[in-house]
């Protein structure tokens, strides 16, 4: 997790950054779904037999978390095309003096 | 036993890989290391116990969202290498926050304990009844379908306004203010 954020702040190409975010989110989920987790217990459908059933409701929640993640992906990359078509590169340094440039 | 070592096994991959993200400069390799960082999610999750996660991790996690990366990766110019930025600050803020992290997951309780106060509250119900009320024997999608319909429903907005997001960025027509960009920096060049 602690990597992922690593990875947003110190990367200077936007994709990287995006895939920094995915990363993160998804380890946030591993923590979510080992909280769920119940020792001797299986997935939680029910069979004939008693048995310990991991947490359904974090499973539920990270479904839902998952696929908004990938929505999130989504709307990130469509961000860093348009950022490409607008100034031809992705690398934060190299917008920065673009930019610079064209305010003088 | 076993289940503990498995688990160690696939989390010290994932730091393995997580640390060649970090490396690697060339964009296609990153999107693929992402994918294997996503498809050894979902095996810790069947570890977990949680087999529609995994499910959905594999499908929608490591197979949509890594066709998309590739469609964004190829139309992108190869990455370079460059220096970090920011190196120092953010170490110190990585190693403070995994610090606390720490120190909060030694108060919680024990991985797998069944007396955790997570599992002690409304889910023996579902447990118990959601099998009468809807006669589907996974709970999982009982609760998603049923008990937690709305939150499925916003789900669903949020995607929708994703979507919308997206095809309007994509489909904007900015040829002006690139033109206009060009010409500013041709003007300051001379």
């Amino acid at each position: 997790m602690v990597g992922g954020l690593f990875i947003i702040i110190t990367s200077q190409n936007y994709l990287k950054k995006v895939v920094g975010l995915a990363i993160f989110q998804t380890a946030v989920f591993v923590f979510f779904v080992s909280l769920a987790k119940v020792l001797d217990g299986t997935a939680p459908i029910l069979t004939k037999m008693e048995n310990a059933y991991s947490n359904p409701l974090p499973h539920v929640l990270i479904l839902t978390a998952i696929v908004v993640g990938v929505a999130t992906s989504a709307l990130g990359l469509a961000l860093v095309l348009q950022i490409y078509r607008n100034y031809e590169t992705i690398e934060e340094k190299e917008i920065q003096s673009l930019e610079l440039k064209s305010d003088k | 036993m076993n289940f503990l070592l498995i688990n160690f096994f696939l989390i010290s991959l994932l730091l393995v890989t997580t640390f060649f993200i970090f490396k690697t400069t060339s964009l296609i390799s990153v999107v693929a290391l992402t994918g294997a960082f996503t498809l050894l999610c979902s095996a810790i999750y069947v570890n977990l116990d949680a087999v529609d996660v995994a499910f959905t991790e594999a499908a929608v996690g490591s197979g949509i969202s890594t066709i998309l990366m590739v469609m964004a990766a190829a139309k992108l110019p190869e990455g370079k290498k460059n220096k970090l930025i920011n190196l120092f600050p953010s170490i110190i803020l990585a190693v403070s926050i995994s610090l606390i992290l720490i120190i909060i997951i030694a108060n919680l309780p024990l991985l797998g304990d069944p007396n955790a106060p997570i599992h002690l509250h409304v889910v023996p119900e579902y447990l118990k009844e959601s099998k009468d009320f809807f006669h589907i024997p996974n709970v999982v999608t009982n609760i998603l379908a049923s008990y937690r319909g709305f939150d499925t429903l916003g789900e669903t907005i949020v995607i929708f306004t994703a979507g919308l997001g997206v095809i309007a960025l994509l489909t904007s027509n900015t040829l002006n203010r690139k033109t206009n960009f060009k010409k500013n920096n041709k003007k300051n060049e001379r």
